[in-house]
C-alpha cells in the first residue's frame, strides 16, 4: 500500500530535483516505448529532447509555440493559487482572439500602430468579460467554476465558428471560411535577432510573454493582491479573519487570468495567423493547463514548463519528419511525460512510503 | 417519427454510460476529465476483440474492461499521488487517445458485425413504444439497467451514502473511518468502466469500424451532461435524450428544409447546462442534490 | 592557362554533381491534416504517396507528416521539411493555403504543390480536382435507382466546393430523372462518423432512399447498408464498408498527379503553368485526365451501369457539358441562359441551388 507523508520542510533543491526525475523517468520509458515498437531508442528520444534545441531556427519556433501557452498559464497560476479553477481559458482566449479579429477587420485601412494597442486592448477586455461570466455564477450562485468555464469554451468556439462562417466571412474567398486578412497595422510584425536577422516566425509577441512572467511573479510574491491570493488559496478562514473578501478575490483572479488568455489568443493570430479561421487556438487553452502545473504555479516556473510541453510538440513532429513515429506515438509518450511531471509535484511535497497492507486499519465500509 | 426516436435513442447511449459513469466518480469527490480517453479506448478494445473472436458481444466486455483499466491509471496518480485532478485528466485523455490510435491502426479499414437486435416477445409488439424500447440490441438494455442500479445503489444503498459522504466531505468520511481513497478508486473504475462500454457503443452499433479519435468530442458532451443532470442518474437519462434530441432535431430540420443557424442550436445544451448549473448552485447545500463538495480536490488523510 | 585549368576542373566537378545530383533521389514531403486511417481525403492522398514510391522506386524518397493543424504549426512543420532537403513538397488540405505560401516565399528553390487552393507563387503551385464531375454521374444513377424520389445529401459545410459537388449531382439526376430531388444535410464538420450516420438515419427516416456525401468517414454507407438503402463512396474505394449499398465511389486519385510534378520537377519542366490566378489554380483535372475516377459500378442493373458509362464517357470526351444552359436556381431565377455555359470562375462563386435540390443555403 502506497502511503503519503507531508514533507514537514519541503527542501527547494527538491523543486529542481522532481522535474529532473520525472524527465529521467520519462526518457526510460520512452525509450521501452520507442524500442519496443521497433524504433532506435536512443535516436527517437534524440529527436524529442535535444533535436528543438539543435539548430537556432528551432529554438525560435519553440518559443515561439510557448509564447501562447506561458501567456495562458501565467493567468492561471493566479487562478489556481487562489483555489479557482478556470479550465475555460481555451474558450477566453477564442473571444480574446475574436474581439481583436473583429477590430482590425472594422479598420481596413488603418496604418497606424494604435490599431495593435487597441486590439490588446480588446482582447484583454473581451477574455475578461468572457470569464466574468463564471466569476458572477460563481459569486452570486456559488456555481462551480470548473463546469462553468469549461461549457462557456465549447460555447465560444461556436461563437467564433458562426461569425467566421457568416459575417466576418471574407466574399472573395470562395465560400471557404476564412476572414480577410487584417491590415498589416493589425499584424504582430517578425522580429529579427540581433546579427542573424528574421529566424522561422519569431516575433514581437513573445517579448510580451517573457516580460509577463516576472511582472507576475513580482505581483503575486511582492504584492497585497498577490498574497491575498495566496492567502484566499490556502487557508482561506485566515484570510477571511484579515478581512479579505473572497468573492473579490475570485472576480479578481478570474478577470485576470480570463485578460491574460485573450492577450494570447490576439497575439496568437495576429502574429502567426493573420486572419481568422473557425479554429485558431488548437487546445492551447488546455494544454496551458498542464503547463501551470508543470510550473508548480510558480509564474518563472511557467516560462520552463511552457517551453518544455512546447517541446514535446515540437520533437513529436521532428520524430515524425526523421523517422516516420506516427502522431498517436507521440501523444501516447506526452501523456506519459505528463503524468511523471505530475507525480514529481507529489513528491516535492510528500515523501512516499511503501507499507504492507496490513497495517492499514481497515476502514468499516467494507461491511456494506 | 418511429425512425426519427429510435435515432435520437441510439446517439444518446453513449453519452448516458459515459455519463452514468462520470456520475459516480464525480459524486465520490473525483473530477476526471478523461472520458474521452476511455471512451477511444472502449471503442478500439471493442471493434477489436469483434475482429478477433467474431463474437459481437465480446466487444462489450472489452470495452468495459478497456475503459476501466485507463481509468486505473488516473486513480493511481489524482487518488494515491493526490495529483491535480484536472491536469491528470488531461493527460489522461492525451495518452488514451494516442494509445488507443496505436493499439488501433491495424483495425483501420475493417469493418465487423454489429451487436444483433433482441427483440423481447409480447413487449415490442406494444403499439408505439414496442419497436422503440424492446427491439434494441444488449448494450441498448444494459445502459439503462445500469443508470437505474447506479440510481438505486446511490439512494437506497449504505454504501452509496459513503460514497456521497465521501464526496460531499472527503475528512469528515475520513474521521468516521472510511478510506477515502479506496471509495475513490472504485469509483474511478466504476466510470471507466461506463465510459469504455459507451465508447464501445459506436463501433459496435453505431458505426462498425475504426478511425483515431472516433468519438469525436462525446467524453466532453458527457461531463456537461454530469452537471446538466445535476449528479442525478435519472436526469442523465433526459440530459442525454435532450443533448441526442437536439442534434437529431438540427439534422431532421435541415433535411425538411427549416432555416436554423446549426451553431446556435448546438451551443444550446452548453448554455442549458450553465442555466441548470446555476440553478441547482443557488438552492444550495439544503437538498442533497447539490454538487458534491469535494470535487475536483485532492484528500490527504493528515492534511 | 592556369585559369583555364581552374575552369576545367569547375566545370569537371559542376558535371560530377550534377551527375550525382540526378542520381540521387528527389526528396519528397507531404502534410496531411489527419491520419492516413480516416479511410477518406488523408487516406486518398496517402494512396497518392504511395503511388509515388511505387513509380520512382530509389528515385525518390517521401516523408509525410501527419495531423498537423491548420494553423501556425503547419507553417513550422512546412519549414522543417523545407530544411530538411525535400525539394518539393505537397500540401494537402485547404487550411494550408497560408503557411505554405509563407513558408514558399522563404524558400524560393523548393517547389511547393498546394492542393484545393487559390493563391500561387512562381514557386508554388496548386492542384485540385473536378470532383463534381463524379457526382454528376452519381446523380445520374441515383435517378435512375431512386424508388422514393428523395435522394440524402450530406455537405461538410456550405462552400463552393460542396455546393457545385450538389449542383452537379442535380444536373446528374433531372437528367434521368426530374422528379426526383435532393435534401441536403450539412453535418458542419468533415470528419465526426456519429454524426455522419445519424445525418444519414435522419434521411432515411425522412423517405431518401439514395444518399451520397461529401464527408469523410465511411459511417453513411455502412447506414445505408444496414438499412437496405444504397449510396455513394467518397474519396476512396469504401466498398469494404458497405459491399452491398456502395453503388460506386467517386475516388481522389492523387498519385497520377503527383508523379507528373515530381517528374516535372526532375526533368526541370516544373511551372505553376499559365491557369486563371483567381480560381482553383493551375491544375484542376476530372475525369479526362484521370485525377478523378470511378470505380466499379455495383448494386445496380446492367442499364443503369451502361448509363452510368456513357455519363462517364461523356463528361471525358466533353460531350457532356454539366453546367451548360439554359440553367436556373431552385427559386427559378436564370442561372444562365440556352448556349451559354458556366465557366470555372462561376462554379468557385455558388452560393444558389440549382434546380432539383430543396431548400436554401443556410448563412
Amino acid at each position: 500500500m502506497i502511503r503519503l507523508v507531508p514533507r514537514t520542510d519541503p527542501s527547494p533543491w527538491l523543486a529542481v530535483i522532481s522535474p529532473v526525475a520525472a524527465i529521467v523517468a520519462t526518457v526510460l520509458a520512452g525509450a521501452l516505448i520507442f524500442g519496443l515498437l521497433g524504433y532506435d531508442a536512443a535516436e527517437s528520444l534524440y529527436h524529442f529532447f535535444i533535436s528543438p534545441l539543435s539548430r537556432i531556427d528551432r529554438i525560435t519556433d519553440l518559443v515561439v509555440k510557448a509564447c501562447p501557452l506561458m501567456i495562458i498559464a501565467l493567468g492561471l497560476v493566479f487562478c489556481y493559487r487562489a483555489n479557482i479553477w478556470n479550465i475555460g481559458a481555451e474558450g477566453q482566449y477564442i473571444i480574446g482572439a475574436l474581439a481583436a479579429g473583429w477590430l482590425a477587420l472594422s479598420f481596413p485601412d488603418a496604418t497606424s500602430p494604435l490599431l495593435l494597442v487597441g486590439m490588446m486592448a480588446i482582447a484583454l477586455l473581451a477574455g475578461a468579460a468572457w470569464a466574468a461570466i463564471a466569476a458572477l455564477c460563481k459569486t452570486i450562485f456559488n456555481a462551480n467554476e470548473i463546469l462553468v468555464t469549461l461549457m462557456l469554451s465549447y460555447v465560444a468556439a461556436l461563437v467564433m465558428d458562426v461569425l467566421v462562417r457568416g459575417p466576418l466571412r471574407d466574399p472573395m474567398a470562395f465560400g471557404f471560411p476564412l476572414t480577410p486578412m487584417y491590415p498589416d497595422a493589425g499584424l504582430i510584425s517578425r522580429m529579427p535577432l540581433p546579427g542573424l536577422g528574421y529566424i522561422g516566425q519569431l516575433h514581437y509577441g513573445v517579448l510580451i510573454a517573457f516580460a509577463l512572467a516576472p511582472l507576475a511573479w513580482w505581483l503575486l510574491n511582492r504584492t497585497l493582491p498577490g498574497f491575498q491570493v495566496k492567502v484566499m488559496g490556502s487557508s482561506p478562514r485566515a484570510g477571511r479573519f484579515a478581512g479579505f473578501s473572497q468573492a473579490r478575490t475570485t472576480i479578481a483572479v478570474l478577470l485576470l487570468s480570463g485578460a491574460l488568455a485573450g492577450l494570447a489568443g490576439m497575439i496568437e493570430v495576429s502574429a502567426n495567423i493573420g486572419q481568422l479561421q473557425p479554429n485558431v487556438s488548437f487546445g492551447y487553452g488546455f494544454t496551458a493547463i498542464i503547463v501551470a502545473f508543470l510550473a508548480r504555479l510558480n509564474p518563472v516556473g511557467v516560462i520552463f514548463a511552457g517551453l518544455l510541453v512546447a517541446m514535446a510538440e515540437l520533437g513529436g513532429d521532428n520524430a515524425q519528419i526523421a523517422l516516420g513515429i506516427p502522431k498517436v506515438v507521440t501523444g501516447l509518450f506526452k501523456g506519459i511525460l505528463l503524468f511523471f511531471l505530475l507525480a514529481g509535484a507529489t513528491l516535492q511535497h510528500y515523501r512516499i512510503i511503501w507499507q504492507p497492507r496490513l497495517q492499514q486499519t481497515q476502514p468499516s465500509e467494507t461491511s456494506s | 417519427m418511429t425512425a426519427l426516436i429510435l435515432t435520437v435513442l441510439a446517439t444518446s447511449i453513449p453519452l448516458l454510460l459515459a455519463a452514468n459513469g462520470e456520475l459516480i466518480a464525480e459524486r465520490s469527490g473525483v473530477l476526471n476529465l478523461g472520458v474521452e480517453g476511455m471512451m477511444l479506448m472502449g471503442a478500439v478494445a471493442a471493434l477489436g476483440m469483434v475482429l478477433y473472436t467474431g463474437n459481437p458481444y465480446t466487444g462489450i466486455i472489452a470495452g468495459a474492461l478497456a475503459g476501466m483499466a485507463v481509468s486505473l491509471i488516473f486513480a493511481f496518480f489524482a487518488v494515491t499521488l493526490l495529483t491535480n485532478q484536472v491536469a491528470t485528466g488531461l493527460a489522461l485523455t492525451i495518452f488514451a487517445t494516442g494509445f488507443s490510435g496505436l493499439a488501433g491502426a491495424p483495425l483501420v479499414g475493417k469493418t465487423s458485425e454489429s451487436l444483433p437486435r433482441i427483440i423481447i416477445p409480447f413487449l415490442s409488439d406494444l403499439p408505439g413504444v414496442g419497436e422503440i424500447l424492446f427491439a434494441q440490441d444488449l448494450l441498448f438494455y444494459l445502459a439503462f439497467l445500469i443508470i437505474a442500479g447506479t440510481s438505486w445503489f446511490l439512494r437506497k444503498t449504505r454504501s452509496g451514502m459513503i460514497l456521497r459522504a465521501v464526496g460531499d466531505n472527503h475528512d469528515s468520511a475520513h474521521a468516521l473511518g472510511y478510506s477515502v481513497a479506496r471509495v475513490r478508486w472504485m469509483a474511478v473504475a466504476f466510470g471507466g468502466l461506463c465510459a469504455g462500454m459507451g465508447g464501445a457503443y459506436i463501433p459496435l452499433v453505431l458505426t462498425p469500424h475504426w478511425s483515431e479519435g472516433m468519438t469525436a468530442g462525446r467524453g466532453w458532451i458527457a461531463l456537461a451532461l454530469v452537471v446538466f443532470a445535476s449528479w442525478m442518474p435519472s436526469r442523465v437519462i433526459i440530459g442525454a435524450l435532450i443533448f441526442g434530441g437536439i442534434t437529431i432535431m438540427q439534422l431532421a430540420g435541415q433535411a425538411r428544409g427549416w432555416a436554423i443557424p446549426s451553431q446556435v442550436l448546438s451551443m444550446l445544451p452548453y448554455l442549458a447546462t450553465i442555466i441548470a448549473l446555476v440553478l441547482i448552485s443557488m438552492r444550495g447545500r439544503s437538498s442533497y442534490l447539490t454538487v458534491p463538495a469535494c470535487i475536483g480536490k485532492p484528500f490527504h488523510p493528515g492534511s | 592557362m592556369f585559369r583555364k585549368l581552374i575552369a576545367l576542373t569547375a566545370g569537371i566537378i559542376a558535371m560530377l554533381t550534377a551527375a550525382t545530383a540526378s542520381a540521387e533521389p528527389t526528396k519528397v514531403g507531404f502534410v496531411y491534416l489527419t491520419t492516413p486511417g480516416d479511410h477518406g481525403w488523408t487516406y486518398a492522398h496517402e494512396l497518392g504517396r504511395q503511388m509515388v514510391e511505387k513509380h520512382f522506386g530509389n528515385n525518390v524518397v517521401t516523408t509525410y507528416v501527419e495531423n498537423v493543424p491548420e494553423g501556425p504549426d503547419a507553417t513550422r512543420v512546412i519549414r522543417e521539411l523545407a530544411q530538411q532537403g525535400n525539394e518539393i513538397i505537397f500540401t494537402t488540405s485547404f487550411g494550408y493555403m497560408d503557411p505554405t505560401l509563407k513558408v514558399a516565399k522563404e524558400f524560393p528553390n523548393v517547389k511547393f504543390e498546394h492542393m484545393t487552393g487559390y493563391k500561387r507563387t512562381p514557386n508554388m503551385a496548386t492542384g485540385n480536382i473536378r470532383f463534381y464531375e463524379g457526382r454528376y454521374v452519381q446523380g445520374v444513377v441515383a435517378g435512375m435507382m431512386t424508388k422514393s424520389n428523395k435522394i440524402g445529401y450530406i455537405g461538410a459545410y456550405p462552400i463552393s466546393e460542396v455546393i457545385m459537388g450538389i449542383n452537379a449531382f442535380a444536373q446528374g439526376l433531372r437528367s434521368t430523372n426530374p422528379d426526383a430531388s435532393i435534401s441536403v444535410i450539412w453535418a458542419n464538420t468533415w470528419y465526426d462518423p456519429v454524426k455522419e450516420a445519424d445525418a444519414a438515419k435522419v434521411h432515411i427516416a425522412e423517405g431518401a432512399d439514395i444518399l451520397a456525401q461529401h464527408t469523410d468517414s465511411p459511417a453513411m454507407l455502412q447506414i445505408a447498408q444496414k438499412n437496405g438503402a444504397l449510396g455513394f463512396g467518397q474519396s476512396t474505394n469504401m466498398e469494404a464498408f458497405a459491399p452491398d449499398a456502395q453503388l460506386f465511389a467517386s475516388i481522389n486519385n492523387w498519385g497520377p498527379y503527383y508523379i507528373e510534378r515530381i517528374e516535372a520537377l526532375r526533368n526541370g519542366s516544373w511551372s505553376t503553368g499559365d491557369g486563371p490566378d483567381h480560381w482553383a489554380g493551375n491544375t484542376w483535372g476530372g475525369l479526362a485526365s484521370d485525377m478523378l475516377v470511378l470505380s466499379e459500378f455495383k448494386n445496380m442493373p446492367a442499364d443503369v451501369a451502361a448509363a452510368a458509362r456513357d455519363a462517364m464517357e461523356g463528361i471525358r470526351s466533353g460531350k457532356i457539358k454539366i453546367f451548360a444552359g439554359p440553367l436556373k436556381d431552385n427559386t427559378g431565377k436564370e442561372v444562365i441562359g440556352a448556349g451559354e455555359e458556366l465557366d470555372d470562375g462561376a462554379l468557385w462563386g455558388m452560393n444558389y441551388y440549382l434546380q432539383g435540390v430543396n431548400g436554401k443555403i443556410p448563412g
